[in-house]
């Protein structure tokens, strides 16, 4: 029983969108049409009655499920990736264990103090100073003060802002601010956390001093529950990944099994749409390889003329991140089409540079300034070059480039030696 | 094997100690109807109710350019008017005491609690990304909201002392009374700062109703006019408007007026709790709302 950290049965969290929108935009309720609506009732009602009004009005509760049946259980130490597209709901379970909302359905027990990392820098306030908000941000988080003054040192020392301190927080850069404001939060004490996306923001020196932090953490036992779309980080971090879609659990296993479900377990080589009446689409795509080279095909409709049709495309390795992509305007050699409401593109990409992977391929199709039509990770391609002296391409990157190489021996001139 | 047969319970969260570990398990669980006020949570919670207090005054101080000195000027300025168009000109009556101070001396509560009624009823909205962003118990916004007037409150009850020192009037044992009365008007603005701020996290034209309510609320009670104006039983039943009391029952403390307002401040006591205790379980109530509204 001690074991668990976190138990998760069938929780649920449901929100009514129906009777907040207006013409399809979200507008706030007024007590002034609420009172007007309860006054005109009797009104209503006798009016039903005479007039037998079948006519419903549309205060329909239209309701989503953002969670349902969700259970899962976490042991004391782990650390668990969420992943899932936006909108799957990660962050209103990470809301609903940090007590920010309530579920619907459901219940869940944690065990051990809870901290929560939803947002770095809440309740930071421009006018105040470093060394205030500080103070004012961790007790925010929950810490006591006489715990952030016992790790004040660390945390400006983390955020390397020791000459701003005393100064007030809105003459910081950007920079500045978030490594303040990831500080704070990094030094939080609790048995179990929760974060959220938090690593996304900053420059790439930043993200990587986030991660190692992050590293350190999760040696000390701590148990966590890591929402990222970064699939390199829940590899690094996780042991244990858990997949969401449309609310609800759909993959619970090691981080690489759970991506290659969630980063789309049944694409094939082609795809087909109905063309859209309203918009352009790309009706047909298809792509396959022969021998060295792989060729991409599509075909597009589009209801008014294209000037000129623009298609593009990029290639993911298996994590997701793209390794290349180009569009038919970006090349040099290659003049942009005329005008056209439909069309036919043929793409020939020398795949002998591709280290071995699983590649998926997202589409583009638009004219010169907009995109009209977009499918991401929509095929996928499998290459199994021997290139690249089978090195992981998770360290090595996907691309292998002919490169020269020359070497000859030398005397060390160090040390003088009889 | 845990079952879910205890959605009825209207319990959302408990820290309970495992025995045999001492490590705090919170169990989240959907709620059902009226909630607990859960005060001890509060209490936990109290160095962050510090920290959200010190962060209003620190900020609105250095904001403004006049700073303190704003806490001065509002009743000031109010005390001027009114002397000139109600003590002067209109003559109404100040209980034998001279018209400036009589008003004065309603005024320096009375500002403590309209800015604290218009803080609290904004706070939920004002700290909106604190509340969808992380947990703490909701009742310190508009506590602290009202708590950040205090400081306001003494440095204009410094220009009161220095008004009765011009008008040479002694300060009687009665003035050990303030206290109370000043907790009085804490209490109401507390009370209903927190049905209003609920109510504009739902309704978003309440905060509009805000000024209008707090104008005609000033002119229901007696600060420019004594309520011996009032025949009884009227006088108590106006008693139950709970400013009525603060504001009767300071001056009477400070400078001693000598209409007893015993009945008048009875009934604002009871009125002013039963708000208090009103609020804060709609308020708890709709707490579980706020997130996902506001």
């Amino acid at each position: 029983m001690s074991e668990i950290a976190i138990r998760v049965r069938d929780l649920g969290k449901q929100y009514h969108i129906g009777a907040l929108q207006q013409n399809g935009r979200f507008t706030y309720k007024s007590l002034r049409e609420s009172l007007a609506k309860a006054a005109s009732a009797p009104f209503r009602i006798v009016r039903s009655m005479i007039e037998r009004d079948r006519s419903r009005e549309d205060d329909s509760d239209r309701t989503i499920w953002a969670l349902k049946d969700v259970s899962f259980e976490v042991k004391r130490g782990d650390i668990v990736g969420l992943i899932g597209r936006n909108g799957a709901g990660k962050s209103t379970l990470l809301k609903v264990l940090a007590r920010i909302t309530e579920p619907t359905t459901g219940r869940a027990e944690i065990h051990g103090r809870l901290g929560s990392l939803l947002e770095v820098g809440t309740g930071f306030h421009p006018e105040l100073t470093g060394r205030e908000n500080i103070y004012l941000n961790g007790s925010i988080l929950g810490m006591k003060h006489a715990q952030i003054s016992s790790r004040f040192d660390e945390i400006v020392a983390f955020a390397e802002v020791e000459q701003f301190i005393d100064t007030p927080v809105k003459h910081f850069s950007s920079g500045m601010y978030l490594r303040l404001a990831f500080a704070v939060a990094a030094h939080l004490d609790t048995e179990v956390l929760l974060v959220d996306e938090v690593l996304a923001v900053g420059d790439y020196r930043f993200q990587e001093k986030c991660l190692g932090k992050m590293r350190d953490v999760a040696t000390t036992g701590r148990t966590i529950l890591y929402v990222s779309h970064s699939m390199s980080s829940i590899q690094t971090l996780c042991k244990r990944a858990i997949a969401f879609s449309e609310g609800r659990l759909i993959a619970d296993s090691n981080p690489q099994d759970v991506i290659a479900e969630y980063i789309g377990g049944n694409l094939g080589n082609i795809h087909t749409e109905p063309p859209d009446p309203t918009r352009p689409t790309i009706t047909k795509a298809a792509v396959t390889l022969k021998e060295e080279t792989l060729l991409l095909s599509i075909e597009f409709e589009s209801p008014f003329a294209l000037t000129p049709p623009v298609f593009g495309f990029v290639m993911h390795n298996s994590l997701g991140t793209p390794v290349f992509g180009t569009e038919n305007i970006a090349e040099p050699t290659f003049p942009p089409p005329e005008p056209a409401s439909a069309g036919r593109f043929e793409v020939a990409i020398p795949a002998g540079n591709f280290r071995p992977d699983r590649y998926l391929i997202s589409l583009w199709l638009g004219d010169r300034f907009t995109d009209y039509y977009e499918r991401e990770m929509i095929l996928q391609a499998n290459l199994n070059n021997a290139v690249g002296g089978g090195l992981p391409t998770d360290r090595n990157g996907n691309i292998y480039l002919q490169t020269d190489w020359r070497y000859e021996v030398r005397k060390p001139k160090g040390r003088s030696q009889a | 094997m845990i079952s879910s047969g205890r959605e009825s319970e209207p319990q959302h969260t408990a820290f309970t100690d495992v025995a045999f570990d001492s490590i705090p398990v919170m169990v989240i669980e959907p709620s059902r109807g009226w909630v607990a006020l859960k005060l001890s949570e509060l209490w936990e919670y109290r160095e962050l109710l510090y920290f959200l207090t010190w962060r209003e005054v620190k900020v609105r101080y250095k904001q403004t350019a006049l700073g303190a000195s704003w806490a001065i000027i509002q009743p000031l300025f109010t005390m001027l008017i009114f002397s000139l168009f109600f003590g002067k000109l209109a003559k109404v009556p100040s209980d034998r005491i001279p018209y400036p101070l009589f008003c004065l001396a309603g005024l320096v509560p009375w500002t403590f609690f309209a800015n604290g009624l218009s803080q609290a009823s904004n706070s939920l909205i004002t700290s909106s990304n604190l509340i969808s962003k992380v947990y703490f118990p909701r009742l310190t916004l508009p506590l602290s909201a009202v708590m950040s007037g205090a400081i306001d409150f003494a440095i204009s009850f410094v220009l009161l002392v220095g008004m009765m020192a011009y008008y040479r009037q002694i300060l009687t044992l009665r003035c050990i009374y303030l206290p109370l009365f000043f907790l009085l008007a804490f209490v109401t603005a507390l009370g209903v700062g927190l049905w209003l701020s609920a109510l504009n996290v739902e309704y978003r034209d309440v905060r509009y109703t805000i000024p209008f309510l707090t104008q005609f609320w000033m002119f229901a009670t007696p600060i420019a006019y004594p309520s011996s104006l009032l025949n009884e039983p009227w006088r108590a039943v106006y008693g139950l408007n709970p400013m009525a009391g603060v504001v009767e029952g300071f001056r009477w403390a400070l400078v001693g007026t000598n209409t007893a307002p015993g009945p008048v401040i009875a009934a604002s006591s009871f009125a002013a709790v039963l708000i208090l205790i009103g609020g804060a379980f709609y308020f708890r109530r709709m707490e579980k709302t706020f997130a996902d509204v506001v």
